[in-house]
Parts: structure tokens; sequence; C-alpha cells
């Protein structure tokens, strides 16, 4: 063991602490909308390879050798600093990822520029109302017709689609063969005749996802990723990096320290929350599981940074379901200080700002959120049938249809 | 940077856990557990031919100089092979005189204790009826006057075998009694009769017995760092058995059948599984930095050898307890090896701070 970075590592930290001075950007580019300041930021740390680092710079990448470690210190500084880092948007975060490992040069030249640019915004098409866990079951289909794909179907709890230039998901373009093996990967633009978007209320009462209807909706045939038939191979890698999205420390990490904030700030019985016994007790216990889930994710980046990610399998199946158990806690705690204020309904400014909320309602609604990553990408069910068939070689579930 | 495992570090536990293995089959552990001495002379002998005896006594008392990553590990296989003896309080015994003794009592001890001929323990708890329990210097009241100690302490692990004990006293320093199997005058040893048969108890009355103090525990800070680095050793225990216990029960679900298939085809028996492995596998990180920020001596190592006792400890004992559960009306039989599991947990759980008052203790290292 040696958590020293080497030398170099430490003057590289030194180099991006130094640019990260710059943030937020002063002086001239202060007349600017936060909006365009972070992206002309973000553009100045692409540029410096901090930010999409290891992906090539014709490619609008930071044009660096891989380097996970170095990838790390940039995340950990940006994240000190409070600075806009690689953007957790469906496009840049999923589908760029996924076209640069099985994408056509063609379709990187075209899609990876303006998506890490942030001009085109992406949604994911993979949920239909009948295919939830059962993922592979979908009836979507795409059929080739005159160098166009022709889609008809529906998918849903499409989020952002109603921002989006384009879905990336998953469509049938096979019927001869055994379900999985059907299924393509195709990119479609949203704004044609073919296509409904409508939004889904949430149970926040907000409404950031969908349902997309197709109807003859149309696409290119050279928007197929990877070949015919293996869409869903070009998916697990989406899958993959959606699941680490929503178990990076950091986030958990935040909400930690934020509800360490409320408790300091609540008061019970003449003293502040933070002083009763069965709270610290709770607290005490929640930053058991948070340091837990970011010693794990260190081994992990660590054991991967050396090719030797096969000796920490079972703990990387783990991640999304131990910080997403571990994101209910904190939750669940918040919800019990805020107290009898728990009956109001969360406000608009709170919903906007919930990451950093500091009053009451911010809480409730990070409360009923906190549901959501349980059962996206995957949801909990799901997640321990993987870790018990993949990670403990448990046998496969009695399946009586088939 | 590398979060993980020395070559020598894999190659130690490999080792550890082949003799382990080899000499101690299921059938031989549960002779022991029944007969309940919490001893066995060639396993004992074994290990110290291994050099698990002086694991952490410094090379020139015939020590291998090794850490506490060193010793969690080994004790990590300790407890995925439920071994009986005072391997992990051995250890502690070892470290407070290397840490606080003279020369001199470095030269008398350290040589026998890394060669397995003493074996050392701790006395640390005491119980008091107004107060609850105690573990840590500072809350100790047991007295000390011209080198005689009178007091009691309870739950002291194999002190019918030890040589030496190390006990902790009002000040917080730390003092050497030998008590001759308690025949010592002064001493006197009341039973306790422990859960885990492995690792048997008893409380420790002394009246006036002659013990040495270490000198440079007058520094409270050194019987915190034995304490620590018991509470690193006791996580990794639990870790140990913990995981253990799911690949028993891995096994056993595979085997066993009702309705015509094996129950670990039942999502309810898998799901079980996959939460207990949850539960305790991103776990082994948090031990490991545990053990390594002690070694390194960082500020954060007493708050992360608390959260790897509460969180690790804790969580084995429920795996413990969904083990049994998992194995029906067997899993309740004294036949069934489980218990033996099972009341490790409960052991590593209790000795030295249960995950309550370790709890306690991260809130107020903290500053909450």
């Amino acid at each position: 063991m040696d958590l020293r970075y080497d030398e170099s590592y430490e003057a590289f930290r030194q180099e991006v602490r130094h640019f990260l001075q710059s943030w937020p950007l002063r002086g001239g580019d202060a007349k600017l909308a936060p909006e365009a300041q972070e992206a002309l930021f973000r553009q100045r740390a692409i540029e410096r390879g901090y930010v999409y680092r290891d992906i090539p710079s014709e490619y609008g990448g930071g044009g660096q050798p891989p380097d996970l470690l170095a990838e790390s210190i940039c995340r950990e500084e940006f994240y000190a600093a409070g600075a806009p880092y690689a953007s957790t948007l469906q496009g840049p975060a999923m589908l760029v990822p996924t076209l640069m490992e099985f994408g056509s040069l063609e379709q990187r030249r075209r899609f990876v520029p303006p998506t890490l640019r942030g001009e085109l915004h992406w949604c994911q098409g993979y949920s239909e109302p009948g295919s939830g866990s059962d993922l592979a079951s979908l009836q979507c289909s795409a059929a080739l017709e005159g160098g166009e794909w022709v889609i008809n179907g529906q998918k849903i709890w499409t989020s952002n689609a109603q921002d989006s230039d384009y879905l990336f998901g998953l469509f049938r373009t096979e019927t001869d063969v055994r379900k999985h093996k059907g299924i393509s990967y195709l990119l479609v633009p949203i704004d044609q005749p073919g296509i409904e978007v409508r939004p889904l209320k949430q149970m926040t009462g907000g409404a950031d996802f969908n349902e997309v209807f197709f109807q003859d909706a149309r696409t290119p045939a050279a928007n197929l990723v990877g070949q015919r038939g293996q869409g869903w191979q070009v998916s697990r890698a989406t899958l993959k990096h959606e699941r680490n999205l929503i178990a990076h420390p950091n986030m958990m990490r935040e909400h930690f320290e934020a509800l360490l904030d409320l408790a300091r700030n609540v008061r019970r019985a003449g003293r502040a929350a933070i002083e009763d016994p069965d709270i610290r007790q709770r607290l005490a216990e929640i930053e058991c599981v948070v340091r837990t889930n970011e010693t794990s994710n260190l081994r992990q980046l660590s054991a991967t940074a050396r090719g030797e990610e096969l000796k920490c399998m079972l703990p990387m199946m783990m991640n999304k379901l131990y910080s997403t158990d571990a994101s209910q806690m904190i939750m669940k705690l918040a919800y019990d200080l805020v107290g009898s204020d728990g009956m109001l309904a969360p406000r608009e400014q709170d919903i906007a700002n919930y990451r950093r909320g500091d009053g009451a309602t911010a809480w409730v609604e990070q409360y009923v959120f906190s549901l959501g990553p349980a059962i996206a990408g995957g949801a909990t069910n799901i997640q321990l049938n993987i870790i018990g068939e993949r990670g403990y070689g448990l046998p496969r579930d009695l399946r009586p249809q088939e | 940077m590398h979060f993980g495992l020395s070559e020598e570090q894999e190659l130690l536990q490999q080792t550890v856990r082949g003799f382990a293995e080899g000499e101690f089959p299921p059938q031989r552990l549960r002779e022991v557990f029944d007969a309940g001495s919490g001893h066995d002379e060639r396993l004992w002998q074994g290990l110290a031919e291994m050099g698990i005896a002086g694991l952490v006594i410094p090379e020139p008392f015939g020590g291998a100089g090794l850490g506490i990553l060193e010793l969690a590990l080994v004790c990590e296989v300790a407890g995925a092979t439920c071994l009986p003896g005072a391997l992990l309080e051995h250890a502690l015994a070892s470290l407070a005189i290397a840490r606080a003794g003279s020369e001199a009592q470095r030269e008398r001890w350290l040589p026998k204790l890394a060669t397995g001929e003493s074996i050392g323990t701790v006395a640390f708890g005491e119980h008091r009826e107004d107060v609850g329990d105690l573990w840590r210097p500072g809350q100790w009241s047991l007295q000390e006057s011209a080198g005689k100690l009178t007091g009691t302490k309870s739950w002291v692990p194999h002190l019918d075998r030890a040589d030496l004990v190390i006990v902790g006293l009002q000040n917080g320093a730390l003092a050497v009694l030998e008590p001759a199997h308690g025949k010592a005058p002064g001493c006197r040893t009341e039973s306790q009769p422990g859960i885990d048969r492995n690792r048997p108890i008893q409380r420790f009355v002394l009246e006036g017995a002659e013990a040495e103090l270490l000198p440079a525990s007058e520094d409270r800070d050194i019987a915190n760092s034995v304490l620590d680095a018991g509470l690193v050793g006791l996580a990794a225990d639990a870790f140990g058995a913990a995981t253990r216990l799911i690949r028993i029960c891995v096994d056993y679900t595979q085997e066993r059948k009702q309705f015509g298939f094996p129950i670990a085809q039942f999502q309810a028996v898998k799901h079980q599984i996959a939460r207990m492995g949850t539960a305790i596998e991103p776990t082994r990180a948090l031990f490991w930095y545990a053990a390594h920020a002690l070694e390194e001596g960082s500020a954060d190592g007493p708050r992360h050898a608390a959260m790897a006792k509460a969180q690790i400890t804790d969580r084995a004992l429920d795996i413990a307890r969904d083990a049994v559960e998992l194995h029906g009306g067997l899993g309740f039989t004294w036949e069934c090896d489980v218990q033996m599991w099972f009341k490790r947990a409960m052991y590593d759980r209790s000795f030295l701070g249960t995950p309550q008052a370790q709890r306690e203790r991260i809130a107020s290292l903290a500053g909450w």
C-alpha cells in the first residue's frame, strides 16, 4: 500500500490546481451568461488535457494517453474547486465512450466533437412499456428500407428527450433469431414528423423523463453503431458507464457533507441535533458506509490502473447497489431531521437546486428523488441477481415460461 | 499510488491459509471447538514456526518486524479458517511491549513472545455498574501503587494460557504482569464462560499483584495505538469469518434441494446471499485503509480503525445470523459448523468495545 502519488503526478496536480484558479472565469468573461462561461471554461480545460482526457483531440477531447490516475487527479481537483468537470449528461457521459469503443470512424468524427462541446444533446432509448428489467424482450422495431431504418414502436423513461437532438437506443432489427441477438444500436434524430415526445410527470413533480413514440420514424442506415444484431453488447458498454456515473463517490460525499450541515443546524431539545446520541450513531454509521464506498472505489481505481481489475470484480459489481443503498440511508436521516416539514411539498426553487438545498423542502425533494437512481440503470432486484449469479456463481432463476 | 496488497502480503495470506486449511480441516476445528480449551499446541507451534507469533515484533528481537496491515491480513485468514488461540491478543501484548517497554523489558519478553514460547494477552476491559463497559485508556480505574495492582479486569481472553498479561491502568498507562496461571500472589481468575469456545475469557481479580510498568506508556497514545491495532484486527477477523460464511452458504444452497430445485435457484435465497455479500465485500478496502493509516501514523488512522470495527463486525454478525437462517433447522443445531463462525462474529463484535461505542468515538473524534 502506498497512497501517495509519484512526484510526476503531484506536479501534475499542482499544474491542475494552478489552472483551476481561473475558475470562476474572471475579467471580461464575466459578461457571459453562466452556461456560456461554463462552456468556455470547459473548452479551455479540454485543450489542456484535463477534461475528456483520453479522447483524441481530433474528436474534441484532451488528446492524452489513457491514464486513470491522472484522470482521477483531475476529477478530484475539479470537484474540490467546484469547477465544471466532464458533463454528466447522457451524450458525453454514456454515448461518447460507447462510440469510442464501438462507433465507426465516420460516427466518431461526426458526433463526438459537437457532443463534447455541448452543442449536440442526446437521450437514451432503452426501456419500453413492456420491457424494463427484461430489456432484451424489447419490441420497438427498425427495418432497413431504401438506405434508411424505419422505426415503429415506443420507448419510455427517456430522460431529457424534450431537450435532445438525438436518441441513442436499442431496436429490434432481426426477427428470426433469439431475443438478445435481434437487437441493434441506432442513433436517431429526434426532430422529425415520425417522432412524438410526451413528458411524464414524476412523483417529485418534475418532468425530466418522457415517452417517445415512433411512427415510421427514420434514420440513415449509417447510424447503426456496431454490427446488426450486436446492439446488446454495445449497450452493455453504455450501461457500465451509467452505473459508474450513479455510483461515483463524489456525489455521495457531497450529500453526506450536506447532511452533516443539516444536523448541525437543526435543533432538538435545546441543542443541535448533531449532539443527540442517536443522531450521532446514525451519522457515524452512514460515514462508515461513505468511507467504505470511497476506499473501495480507490482500490478499484488502483487495481484497474495496474491492469489487475480481476482482483476486485465482486466489489465492482456491487458499486451501484452499495451506493444507492447508502444514499437512501443519507436521505432517510435527512428526512427525519426535517421533522414535520416532511409534510411540505417541495418548492419550485428547491427542486431546481436540490443538490445544494438548504431549505427543508429541498431535503423532501431529495428524499423522494433518491429512489430514482435505485431504479435507473438496472433496478436493485436486478443488481441482486447479477451479484448472485455472476458474482457468486449461483444458478440462474427458474424461468417457467422457457 | 497503490491501494492494494504487495506480492509478499498476498503470499503471507496464502501461506497461513494453506497451513490452516491443511492442518485444521473442519473436523479437527470442531474437536478443538467442542473441547473449549481455545488452544491447540500443534497449531500454535506451526504458526510460530511460520513467524506468525512474532509477526509484529521488531527483527532485532527475533520477530518478523511486519506492520498492522500484515497483522490484519493474518487475522482475516484466522477469521476465515476459524482458528482457535490467542493470535490477535498475543500480537497486541507484543506491540505494547515493543512500543512502550524499556530496553531491558523488551529484551526480556519479546524474544520469547516472538518464538511463541511465551503467550501474551491483554487485560483492558472493565465493567462498572453505573457507567457500563470501559475499554479505553482514560476510562480504566485499575489502581497501581509501588508496582502493585489492585482492581478487576473483565473479559480477559486466554488468561489461563497466558504467560504474560498487559494490564491497562487508571492513568492510561500499561503494566506487564506474569500471572503464573493464576498462581502469582495477588492474582485470582474468575470463571466467565465465553460464547466463542475458541477464545475463552476470564475475569482477572488483582489484589496487590506485582507488575512492571511499561515506562513509555505514560504517554496515553501508546495504549491507544495498541487498542486501535486491536480494532482493525477484529474487523479483519470478522471480515474473514463473514466472507467464509457466505462461501459456505453459496455451497450449501446449491446442494440443498426443495420443490425439486437447489434452493439457490429461488430469488429469495439468491438475493439474501447477494445482500450479505454487498454488505461486507466492499469493506475489505475499509480495513485495509485503516490498517495502512495506523501503520503510517496518519492522523485519520484511529478514526478509521473505529469505523472498520463498527461497520465490519456489525455487518459480520448480521451475515452470521443470515447464514444460520439459510441452513434452516440444521443451521440451529450444535452439529452445524456455521455456529463456530457465528460465535466468532459475536466475540469480534464485542471485544474492545461494541460498534455502538465505536460510533460514538467516530463522532467525538470528528468533533461533532
